[in-house]
């Protein structure tokens, strides 16, 4: 499978970035596609717990942007929270195949240890904090976390995802107001990708663009092309730049569109196929950063042929170990309730009957 | 963190003199020296700042430890309640302020889903003190006198405090601040400043354990658990009921509601054998139905006569002085009841 062919770059590569970083992103991307797919056959054998959910058309922006945070492995650098279609972002920060499987199977070695599901996971270290399903929720508490940042002195930058529908909630603009206000070190990513389950955006918000929402905050913004990862990469690097060096908030508007329902079970009546057909044809983020990598001579085909094989090998040393992780042990539902431990529960205390038993 | 050069204004600080404070001054002074102490504790709230807040507990604050720990937010509970579980996240110890706490609902989303969910999710602890004015007897109307405990006392992973006496209330406050768990802190606005509640406070460093009630009155012949404002209301019926008809009645002052201290409860009960539980709160979900339960199950057998409960009616908190004081529970409500129970 090794190639000795090596790419011959013709045009300047944008944004700082070099030929690693242009590589790293593509592995990233195609691994949160195969990743998913293999989640997929994972969930169509019954072996996903609750449901499944792709970010099909979306793998190419949220590498982009989590690409354009300071990443680190020890706590020390930036921090973002991922929503449902982040899988990617989670991946670039250093999340792995194998605790994304354990999430989705509800394993008790799984990130969570059987307490919530999917990507809904936390790692100071790698630097993430994971969504709760109450939408814009974290909005607010990113921006505790860039108060922190700026409280402290460091130099450290939040970034915070949102669909459409998220920008409707209160816990939104209460959020992006207060790090307004405070000029936080935060990044606002709100991906319109044209549906909020059901709702299509004209049912959301009378504006045209969400990036529109950003003056009446008093902070920048920009709107960018979500299927073009190096242009995510530009704004989502401006942004990042803007809040590390004082500038506060930006909202960035990354344009995409979901090509699969909601989750697994919705079978997207509400959305036109031929939308869903001209997206898959003609603006594939995969498909066209690869098309980008090779036309500017940054990258061999063979090269990218080895990245995938690499990528898919991995995957399957993962799941095969993620499938084989146990269950939790009932007794562990009392666990973490309260920092001393489990949670006291009087009418246990004199014999170990069912908690659930009064 | 920078340093911060303290200036204590001359009111902060009176139990180094030997004064005796007020329950919103023991408060104040429980965060100031948790301030001191702890640079990861921090402020945030309505009008905290310069102005002090609306009923002053963190006058002199901003002053002394500056911009970036004592802020001042925009209107927005939700806002300022998940950016303490932001902060909280990255270490820091928030502690925030419902101007009213009846505004506490305005962060019901980011409490009960957010904060208190998160070391169950795995996504650490959140040390946070959520802290205001609550309660009646001060012609408050519906929006500046409710209780608001019950809705959030069906919320496993919160603590609930609500302190009667100003010792208390400064232990309490400096061991909600160190707890490592999310704490509401209620703090009854008829007590902040009432002076027969002000006492001198100890010159050490102390706190008042969370989850422990306290025996506020020792008596034989009845128990009557509460806390909070009706603490008073119930020893003022205690005393009209040892001289009137010379029983004997214990007061358990729970002092935190979650976690209840059912073992404090009980043993009184075992005692005394009548059960009185009263409540400013409403009566409907209210938590004396939660106490009662306990007790029909763990000590049923040592009842000599049913559980009676005095709370406030179920209804939104009336303004006008005649229906806020037929709303709430008064001293007679309480002898009545007693009297009831005992002549069972």
């Amino acid at each position: 499978m090794a190639t000795k062919t090596k790419a011959t770059p013709q045009a300047a590569i944008p944004h700082g970035l070099d030929r690693g970083g242009l590589l790293e992103m593509y592995r990233l991307v195609r691994l949160t596609r195969s990743l998913e797919e293999k989640l997929e056959n994972l969930f169509r054998q019954s072996k996903v717990v609750g449901g499944l959910f792709r970010s099909l058309g979306q793998e190419g922006e949220s590498v982009a942007s989590a690409f354009a945070l300071r990443r680190r492995d020890d706590g020390t650098g930036d921090m973002l929270s991922p929503l449902i279609r982040n899988l990617g972002s989670m991946l670039t920060m250093g999340a792995t195949p194998g605790e994304v499987v354990r999430q989705y199977m509800a394993k008790g070695d799984s990130p969570a240890r059987g307490k919530e599901l999917n990507i809904h996971f936390t790692d100071y270290r790698r630097g993430f904090i994971g969504q709760i399903s109450p939408l814009g929720d974290l909005v607010p508490v990113m921006a505790g976390v860039a108060l922190t940042f700026k409280q402290r002195g460091e130099d450290r930058v939040g970034m915070v995802y949102l669909g459409d529908g998220a920008t409707s909630t209160g816990a939104f603009h209460e959020g992006i107001n207060f790090a307004a206000v405070q000029k936080l070190p935060l990044v606002v990513i709100v991906e319109a990708n044209q549906y909020a389950y059901t709702t299509p955006t004209r049912l959301q918000t009378a504006v045209k663009s969400f990036v529109d929402k950003a003056p009446g905050y008093g902070i920048a913004g920009e709107s960018v092309d979500g299927n073009d990862v190096l242009a995510v990469y530009g704004a989502a690097k401006r942004a990042v730049d803007r809040a590390r060096s004082g500038g506060g908030v930006t909202l960035v508007e990354v344009v995409t569109y979901r090509r699969r329902g909601h989750a697994q079970h919705d079978n997207q009546s509400y959305q036109p196929p031929e939308d869903i057909e001209r997206w898959a044809a003609t603006n594939d983020p995969l498909d066209r950063y690869l098309a980008t990598l090779t036309s500017n001579g940054w990258a061999t085909a063979d090269e990218l042929a080895k990245i995938d094989a690499e990528v898919d090998a991995h995957l399957e040393n993962e799941i095969r170990d993620a499938e084989a992780g146990p269950m939790p042990a009932p007794e562990s539902t009392l666990d973490d309730v309260y920092a001393s431990g489990p949670v006291a529960a009087p009418w246990t205390r004199h014999e170990p009957a069912d908690p659930k038993l009064a | 963190m920078p340093t911060q050069t303290m200036t204590r204004p001359e009111h902060v600080r009176l139990t180094e003199e030997g004064k005796p404070v007020t329950l919103l001054e023991a408060i104040r002074e429980g965060i100031w020296e948790e301030m001191e102490r702890d640079p990861s504790v921090f402020l945030m709230g309505e009008d905290i700042g310069a102005y002090g807040g609306a009923f002053k507990v963190t006058e002199g604050m901003q002053q002394a430890f500056g911009q970036l720990r004592v802020i001042d937010t925009p209107i927005s509970e939700i806002g300022f309640t998940g950016a303490a579980a932001g902060a909280a996240h990255m270490g820091m110890r928030p502690v925030i302020e419902m101007q009213f706490i009846d505004f506490i609902s305005c962060a019901y989303d980011m409490i009960t889903n957010y904060v208190a969910t998160s070391r169950y999710r795995g996504s650490g602890p959140q040390p946070i003190v959520i802290r205001g004015p609550s309660g009646g007897y001060v012609r408050g109307g519906p929006f500046h006198s409710q209780n608001p405990e019950a809705a959030f006392f069906h919320t496993p992973g919160l603590k609930i405090v609500y302190p009667s006496t100003a010792r208390d209330a400064k232990g309490l406050i400096k061991a909600a601040i160190r707890d490592d768990d999310p704490v509401l802190f209620f703090e009854h606005k008829w007590l902040y400043r009432r002076p027969q509640l002000r006492e001198v406070l100890p010159n050490e460093d102390y706190i008042v354990p969370i989850g422990e009630a306290r025996v506020h009155r020792e008596g034989t012949d009845l128990t009557i658990v509460t806390y909070a404002a009706t603490v008073h209301k119930s020893q003022e019926a205690a005393e009209v009921l040892e001289k009137e008809d010379g029983l004997q009645v214990e007061i358990i002052d729970l002092r935190t509601i979650l976690p209840l201290d059912e073992d404090a409860i009980i043993r009184s009960v075992k005692k005394t054998n009548r059960l009185l539980i009263v409540h400013e709160d409403t009566r409907t979900g209210g938590i004396a139905g939660e106490i009662a339960m306990r007790v029909s199950e763990k000590a049923f057998e040592w009842l000599d006569a049913p559980i009676l409960r005095v709370t406030a009616l179920d209804a939104p908190v009336p303004y006008s002085p005649p229906l806020e004081d037929y709303f709430l529970p008064q001293t007679e409500d309480i002898v009545k009841a007693a009297r009831h129970l005992a002549a069972y």
